[in-house]
């Protein structure tokens, strides 16, 4: 099965190695501890919205209200923290995760149980829960010396020198290989991607399967709501505005395919890896911090175009040439 | 529960009695019996529509039946879907490959019944290690990693079959699984069914070729639009007798073949090819001729047409119309070139379902009947009148959907949408497929009216008596090329399925080829 | 002409679609748009004393006229099975490149048709890419929503232009007869124009056809291709055209302006009862959607009611348009 590391990864991996290269050569500085720090961090809320992100995608859909579930949970985590500083982190993380899989499962009843088509439905909870931190906050921004100390200490928490986000996402990381790769529902996910109509006839539930996977992306974007917001030490409305494009750049640079039953872990990860590197990167090269936006939008238009060709050589082999040529490419 | 009845020698494995099924209006199922027994195979014997796929999708668990019973062993059951019916011991090799393009061998033999180790940890190594095996004993070169997209549409068949066989079955059900397959493919199959009858396996197979019927069946019932007709032992019946339980009347009846003077060459094809899907391809159509394409599925031929019909682009060769080079870089071009194509999917690619009868057969002479870019009713119901009551066309009134008409209506909705262009040339792709028995002789009969009045027909058929019997040339595509043409004079049906299976005919390279499959 | 009935989008959720001739009868969702839009008007009447005022009315239309204008093209994309999420990001772009020409000394019309035209060629790039490599428009919408608003980005970072010759507010402020916008006035003639194209047109009938079987709309000689491009590229130019008269109705261009205003020309859209998934819609119907909201949003003006509660209201209507029939469908087959 490893036998389908697409040659993407390999590439994708090569291309992050001379960006780093490059720039380090140009300003030094940008491989310093704290450099390195603010990008593995930054990386790793990334990658982890990109895989539950691709979670979506896989299954042929889309959720566009992953910035907005963020930026919900994390409001209300901060108001909670607000209200009561003496809250452990523990508690918050609890909290968040719970609410974060609410706003989820409402993606997923609507998805799977009342059959609306993901585009619709995530663009729908986008704005009502971008809404609702409005009206959770009246507006108002909740600021670091509001918020509990454990609340805000806890990103910065170290294990053996790297902080408790990137140990999260490594767990994450890990985990989402062992599902996607060795667990049966995980492979479910693809096939059910891959091909509906088969999927349905060997048995497997696309209502079920739906549900699960709006539920989980609003779990883990919960709790990455509430990373953001302690990591940042600040709460408001705009918060983490825009941020789903990035999820979906991560993925199509990744090599997750938008038709669906296509894509990996370490895809995501080096997707995320690439787009957080150049946006850290800008400042060091003295590009303005507005740049990230359309470099998210060039990214994902070129990403698209080149996975289509790969996409477009999905004819049938009738000719024996062609067969051969193709059992080639494969082995 | 009812009590558990013990199976005694003669039971059958499996039973349907009098089952029904209706989709709306139209009967698929009207009272059929089957039975299977272990160690036998049993043939299933049909006309298009005759309902033997719905009684495999009933036998598999896919549709429940209004009516009647499933006895598996002599318990009655009620199967909710494929996993039930697996767990029956009821597998299934389906006509369409049903397939995950996207993953590997390995997983498409055993999506939906992975198995696992401690932990809920798939058993990748034994998993791959069962396919290999599986494979190993279809005497195919499929290797279990491979990706779905290396393989050809034999190959895909093959997994189907591989697919069918990873699971401990009482009952193995084949539909059509010879269509893709060439001549060697097709007598492994038989040793690998023999194989399973000696294991006490109870087989189902269902084909409309004859031969092989009568080389592996030990059994055979008869359906007939949607009716149990008969069924019996193989040994005591000829071809004939089947035959005419299938059809109700004598097969020469059924293509009336009118007689036409070929005229003047209208269409020139020379050295076409698209290096993926055919390729050296010649020929030229003359005016008032049918020219037949004959093949396994498979074999390039609708690949050919749709690349004639300006859908796919060429790599190399010409097409020449009335002596000069036609532009087919659209369909567009094509039709205004005086070409149609009806396509093989009615559905998918012929009809749109949810638009009226009327909108539908105006769609491509929509410009032509315009004022201007402007709409035209008057003229538009006008057209489609003409050509319902032309094709007679049967239904309620021409503002109903496509989608409750039968497909044989719907077929003569397509038929009369290109018509309306005025073509000089048509292309019809398996014309009659899926049409019950009626609507099918009517396609006939059209089609010697066309000629008749002069248009040119280009034939693409999967059916042998269908193809020798409406065409005055036929050729045989194999693997992306043509293998031999045959004149009406020199018709002979075994010549004809021999190079459709890739033996016999012009080239070394067909019969190198061969070779490499079974050596392989 | 014949009249068919109407199918809800319970009936065409994932599968049939009906085509939709111009409405004889308004017995169906255009008519329910109607009583709501009436008991919208009623509401607001009995709420405040502003509302049943002829200008007042007529100038709440300039709120919303700039986006319906985006909702009639945006109904063409839809009905043919796709979609276009850059509308807005188009919107600043060409904002951004009004601004900047107004800064350097053009005129009032050469502002209008640079808009026009920026517009355009961003249409003709969502177009271009989606039908060269054939790459679903929702993915290709999704990045381009982002280039073209991080252009906008790039070019004025938290900055605004908000210098304009002095003519070029008369486009987006101005009256006729001192009582009606043009922007309104402009908006009508293209209902007018697009409701005819739709539905009068042979390019309508193909635009049906393909957005309920493009494939087999391909096999019978339309030229699918050549009509999605320019549909994405008209749609491009009317955010063109919108996006000029936003700048000159507001009088200023930030990186921001028109945000979200995707959600709301899809809500506007859906409602209207044009299927999502493609294959049935009309112009009519998405006007009196329009219009729906439109009435609405001032209500709640009127009410003092914050601007991001519509965000909320808005989001629940897109959702509640697809999803009410369906449930309703599903109840009422469980009580017989």
């Amino acid at each position: 099965m490893q036998r389908l590391l697409q040659r993407r990864e390999y590439q994708l991996a090569a291309i992050i190695v001379l960006v780093v290269g490059l720039i380090t050569l140009r300003a030094p500085v940008f491989l310093s501890m704290g450099s390195i720090d603010t990008i593995v961090t930054d990386g790793a809320i990334l990658t982890m919205m990109a895989l539950v992100q691709m979670l979506a995608i896989l299954t042929r859909g889309i959720d566009l209200s992953v910035s907005a579930n963020m930026a919900l949970t994390g409001m209300v985590a901060a108001l909670v923290s607000k209200s009561h500083p003496e809250m452990a982190a523990s508690t918050a993380i609890l909290l968040s995760l719970g609410l974060g899989l609410l706003l989820g499962a409402i993606n997923g009843v609507m998805i799977a149980y009342v059959g609306i088509p993901p585009i619709v439905v995530t663009l729908g909870t986008m704005s009502i829960y971008r809404g609702m931190v409005f009206q959770a906050s009246g507006g108002a921004w909740v600021n670091a010396h509001q918020m509990g100390s454990a609340f805000i200490e806890f990103p910065t928490l170290r294990f053996l020198g790297l902080t408790s986000i990137v140990w999260i996402a490594a767990v994450l990381l890990v985990a989402g290989y062992l599902f996607f790769n060795h667990f049966r529902k995980g492979r479910e996910l693809y096939a059910l991607g891959s091909n509906p109509a088969a999927a349905r006839y060997v048995g497997i539930n696309s209502t079920h399967n739906q549900m699960l996977v709006y539920t989980l992306i609003g779990l883990v974007s919960g709790l990455c709501g509430f990373l953001w917001v302690a990591r940042y030490a600040v709460a408001y409305t705009e918060i983490a505005l825009g941020f789903e494009l990035q999820t979906v750049a991560a993925c199509v640079i990744g090599g997750v395919s938008m038709a669906g039953g296509r894509g990996t872990v370490l895809g995501c990860l080096l997707g995320s890896a690439f787009l957080v590197i150049i946006f850290n990167a800008l400042p060091i090269i003295n590009v303005s911090p507005f740049w990230q936006m359309a470099i998210s939008g060039a990214v994902i238009l070129l990403a698209v175009v080149l996975n289509s060709r790969s996409e477009r050589t999905r004819t049938k082999l009738i000719l024996k040439s062609a067969q051969l040529v193709a059992a080639g490419r494969a082995s | 529960m009812t009590m558990e009845t013990t199976v005694t020698a003669g039971m059958p494995v499996l039973s349907l009695q009098g089952i029904k099924k209706h989709f709306g209006g139209i009967k698929a199922l009207d009272g059929v019996n089957l039975d299977l027994y272990a160690g036998q195979v049993v043939a299933l014997i049909g006309e298009n529509g005759a309902g033997k796929s719905t009684a495999v999708k009933i036998m598999t668990g896919i549709y429940r039946p209004d009516d009647g019973a499933i006895l598996i062993e002599g318990n009655p059951v009620h199967l909710t879907g494929t996993q039930d019916a697996w767990r029956h011991g009821v597998t299934a090799v389906h006509q369409e490959t049903v397939m995950f393009d996207d993953l590997s061998v390995a997983e498409n033999i055993f999506m939906g019944h992975m198995a696992t180790r401690a932990g809920g940890l798939l058993d990748w190594a034994g998993m791959r290690e069962r396919a290999a095996r599986i494979l190993q004993d279809l005497e195919s070169d499929i290797r279990a990693d491979m990706p779905l997209t290396a393989l050809s549409v034999a190959q895909k068949h093959m997994v189907e079959i591989a697919r069918a066989l990873s699971h401990d079955a009482k009952v193995v059900i084949m539909d059509e699984p010879t269509a893709a397959l060439s001549q060697q493919e097709i007598l492994e199959l038989y040793k690998i069914i023999r194989r399973l009858q000696a294991a006490g396996k109870a087989i189902l197979y269902i084909s409309h070729k004859f031969d092989e019927i009568f080389a592996i069946a030990d059994r055979y019932t008869v359906f007939r639009d949607g009716c149990y007709v008969g069924d019996g032992m193989i040994a005591d019946v000829s071809e004939d007798d089947l035959v005419r339980m299938m059809v109700g009347r004598s097969v020469k009846q059924l293509f009336p073949k009118p007689q036409v003077t070929i005229g003047l060459p209208v269409l020139e094809v020379d050295g076409l090819g698209n290096d993926r899907e055919f390729e050296d391809i010649r020929f030229t159509l003359h005016e008032g001729e049918v020219l037949g394409f004959y093949g396994l599925v498979g074999a390039g031929r609708s690949e050919l047409m749709e690349a004639l019909f300006g859908l796919k682009p060429v790599t190399h060769g010409t097409i020449r119309r009335h002596g000069a080079p036609m532009a087919q870089g659209s369909p567009r071009d094509v039709i205004d070139q005086g070409i149609v194509y009806v396509p093989e999917d009615r559905q998918k690619s012929g009809v749109i379902l949810p638009m009226s009868i009327r909108d539908n057969i105006t769609l491509p002479s929509i410009a032509s009947l315009a004022k201007g870019i402007f709409l035209n009713d008057k003229a538009e119901k006008t057209l489609s009148e003409r050509f319902r009551e032309r094709l007679s066309i049967k239904c309620a009134d021409l503002d109903q959907k496509v989608s409750e008409l039968s497909g044989g209506n719907q077929q003569k909705v397509v038929i009369g949408k290109w018509l309306a262009t005025t073509p000089d040339i048509i292309v019809l792709d398996e014309p009659t497929k899926g049409i019950d028995v009626g609507s099918k002789a009517a396609v006939h009969a059209f089609i010697g009216e066309l000629v008749e009045n002069g248009l040119s027909v280009i034939m693409v058929s999967s059916e042998l008596p269908e193809v020798m019997g409406m065409a005055d040339r036929i050729i045989v595509m194999h693997q992306g090329r043509m293998v031999r043409s045959f004149d009406r004079s020199d018709f002979s049906a075994e010549a004809i399925v021999a190079a459709a299976t890739g033996l016999a005919g012009k080239g070394t390279q067909e019969s190198t080829d061969a070779k490499t499959i079974t050596a392989a | 002409m014949s009249s068919t009935s109407r199918i809800t989008h319970a009936d065409n959720i994932g599968k049939s679609h009906l085509v939709m001739k111009f409405p004889r009868f308004t017995k169906r969702w255009e008519f329910v748009l109607l009583v709501i839009l009436l008991a919208i008007c009623f509401f607001n009447a009995s709420v405040s004393p502003y509302f049943l005022n002829l200008h007042n009315i007529f100038d709440s239309t300039q709120n919303f006229s700039e986006k319906a204008m985006l909702v009639l093209s945006m109904t063409l994309i839809i009905i043919l099975g796709d979609i276009d999420l850059s509308v807005a990001s188009i919107i600043a772009l060409c904002g951004t490149v009004v601004g900047w020409l107004a800064l350097n000394g053009a005129g009032t019309p050469v502002l209008v048709a640079a808009s026009l035209v920026v517009g355009t060629v961003a249409g003709i790039i969502n177009g271009g890419i989606i039908v060269w490599f054939q790459v679903p428009a929702i993915v290709v919408t999704i990045g381009t929503m982002s280039l073209f608003r991080g252009i906008a980005y790039i070019v004025l970072g938290d900055q605004a232009f908000t210098s304009f010759p002095d003519d070029f507010s008369d486009l987006g402020q101005g009256y006729l007869g001192g009582l009606i916008p043009y922007e309104f006035i402009v908006y009508v003639v293209l209902a007018i124009l697009f409701a005819v194209f739709l539905h009068r047109t042979i390019f309508g009938r193909t635009i049906f056809a393909m957005g309920n079987n493009a494939q087999a709309a391909l096999y019978s000689g339309i030229k699918v291709n050549a009509i999605r491009f320019w549909l994405f590229s008209v749609n491009g130019a009317m955010a063109g055209l919108a996006g000029v008269l936003f700048t000159s109705r507001v009088g200023a261009v930030r990186p921001n302006m028109a945000y979200g205003w995707e959600l709301e020309v899809v809500a506007a859209v859906v409602l209207g009862g044009v299927n999502i998934m493609g294959g049935s819609g009309t112009v009519p119907g998405v006007v009196l959607s329009v219009l729906v909201f439109g009435m609405l949003s001032f209500g709640l003006g009127l009410l003092n009611v914050p601007g991001i509660l519509m965000t909320i209201i808005t989001g629940c209507l897109l959702i509640a348009t697809i999803a009410v029939p369906i449930i309703a469908k599903r109840l009422s087959a469980y009580r017989f």
